[in-house]
């Protein structure tokens, strides 16, 4: 465990320092809410509509982060320097994602609120102790994915390009169970109940999907 | 070595699909609702499996190359989601057509099977972009087969989760099988045994198609001249 507490003090310090990818993603945020009051001409949404533009809006919030999380480390070499460590490969991984994980937490406080302001209205404001459950299990699920997905574009001529095409498909299950958890909690007379069914989903989705890249993630670093 | 046997199966392939469409056309029952038009489930049902079977058979060469470390796996790895791929644009486009003809709408998002496999597909169609964008045989290889080992396990859970978001009952073929005559399957089954030979007498033609490619390269650079490497998964 000490590597990965080690790693992920290193992904925190570095974000901190350098303050590149968490402000952008939720700048991005905010901006989409807007291009998403013009695109679809509406003041405020509830229901299906309003989960779906929290859950658009966060995905490509999520995949504009992933594209930066291997970037520093291969482009200054600390990448190099990890793998020379004698350390389990997986650690890398675990790390990544659990910072990940905290990236999309720190969004989503500038972000949900935004988008309560923006477009949802303050009557929705009893969907929050269902919402927290649905972001907490959504970014478990985008981030097991994302770091995997960075991970195999980092290495490609394309990467900027890659990573978003590879994520959103692999990511699809995600988006559908989390638009049809959060539909009821913003429905227009007062959220209605969280629907387990779809949590059950996202939680299986986290496990199968997160235990798969443990397991293939090594193969990415064999250098 | 992948040539060995390949005009029997090719042979075999003609033959079996031949009469299954014969079989479809004369022997299987006429539709009452649809029609003529219901034949056409005797080739997208078929092609739709066999291309789901061909990402898995390329998920488990990839777990093979990954374990082994043995290029000709990936080779494999790399004919089967190829083949899958191109059998899939024939899915889509019969799923589209028969959707039409059934339903009066090209495309049905409350069709499952039809939905998922488009994520399926739009995944897959990554593959070849993710391979060729690495310049390094060897980690494109690697790279390349981790891919195939997420995307299949990718596939079953995908397949869930749209299910259950469109759990409205458009009256399947498969699924109310209790009432479909004999015949029907009958043929159902020649016509699937067809789809698998044609996709298997594919990934043999491209296999040995590879497999010539490496060697042809290998002997020139024996005779000494300059050989181009090109975007290809064959062997170098």
């Amino acid at each position: 465990m000490r590597p990965t507490s080690a790693l992920l003090r290193k992904e925190l310090r570095l974000e901190w320092r350098t303050r590149e990818a968490v402000p952008a993603m939720a700048l991005f945020s905010v901006t989409t809410f807007v291009v998403f009051h013009f695109g679809i001409q509406q003041d405020a949404v509830s229901g299906a509509l309003a989960s779906g533009v929290l859950w658009v809006t966060l995905l490509f919030a999520a995949m504009l982060g992933a594209n930066r999380l291997f970037v520093s480390d291969v482009e200054d070499g600390a990448l190099d320097g990890i793998l020379l460590a004698p350390i389990d490969r997986t650690s890398l991984y675990l790390a990544k994602a659990v910072s990940f994980i905290a990236f999309l937490a720190i969004v989503e406080i500038v972000a949900v609120p935004a988008f309560y302001v923006l477009l949802l209205g303050p009557e929705a404001l009893d969907a929050i102790p269902g919402l927290l459950a649905v972001l907490l299990l959504a970014d478990i699920g985008i981030a097991v994915s994302g770091t995997l997905v960075a991970g195999l574009a980092t290495q490609t001529r394309s990467r900027d390009l890659l990573g978003p095409l590879l994520g959103l498909p692999l990511l699809l299950p995600v988006i559908i169970a989390a638009a049809r958890a959060t539909e009821p909690l913003f429905a227009p007379g007062g959220a209605g109940a969280l629907p387990l069914k779809w949590l059950a989903v996202l939680a299986l989705y986290d496990v199968v999907i997160g235990l798969i890249a443990v397991a293939v993630f090594d193969f990415l670093l064999e250098d | 070595m992948y040539g060995k046997g390949l005009r029997t199966l090719s042979i075999a392939t003609a033959v079996t699909l031949t009469a299954a469409f014969a079989l479809g056309f004369f022997y299987a029952p006429m539709d009452a609702d649809q029609g003529v038009m219901q034949k056409i489930f005797y080739v997208h049902v078929p092609m739709a499996i066999v291309a789901l079977l061909g990402f898995v058979a390329g998920g488990i060469f990839a777990i093979q190359h990954l374990r082994s470390g043995d290029r000709r796996h990936d080779m494999r790895s790399y004919v089967a989601i190829h083949m899958s791929l191109i059998l899939g644009v024939g899915v889509l486009v019969t799923g589209s057509i028969w959707a039409k003809a059934a339903w009066g709408h090209w495309w049905l998002w409350d069709e499952p099977a039809l939905v998922s496999f488009l994520i399926v597909f739009l995944l897959y169609a990554c593959y070849q972009p993710l391979r060729f964008a690495i310049e390094d045989p060897e980690r494109q290889a690697r790279y390349a087969s981790v891919f195939a080992v997420v995307a299949g396990a990718f596939v079953p859970l995908n397949f869930m989760a749209v299910r259950m978001a469109e759990e409205k009952t458009h009256p399947r073929v498969l699924q109310d099988s209790s009432n479909l005559p004999g015949s029907v399957w009958l043929v159902f089954f020649v016509a699937l045994l067809g789809m698998g030979l044609l996709y298997m007498t594919l990934w043999r033609f491209e296999m040995a198609a590879k497999n010539t490619r490496g060697q042809i390269r290998k002997l020139r650079r024996r005779l000494g001249a300059d050989v181009v490497a090109t975007r290809s998964a064959a062997p170098r």
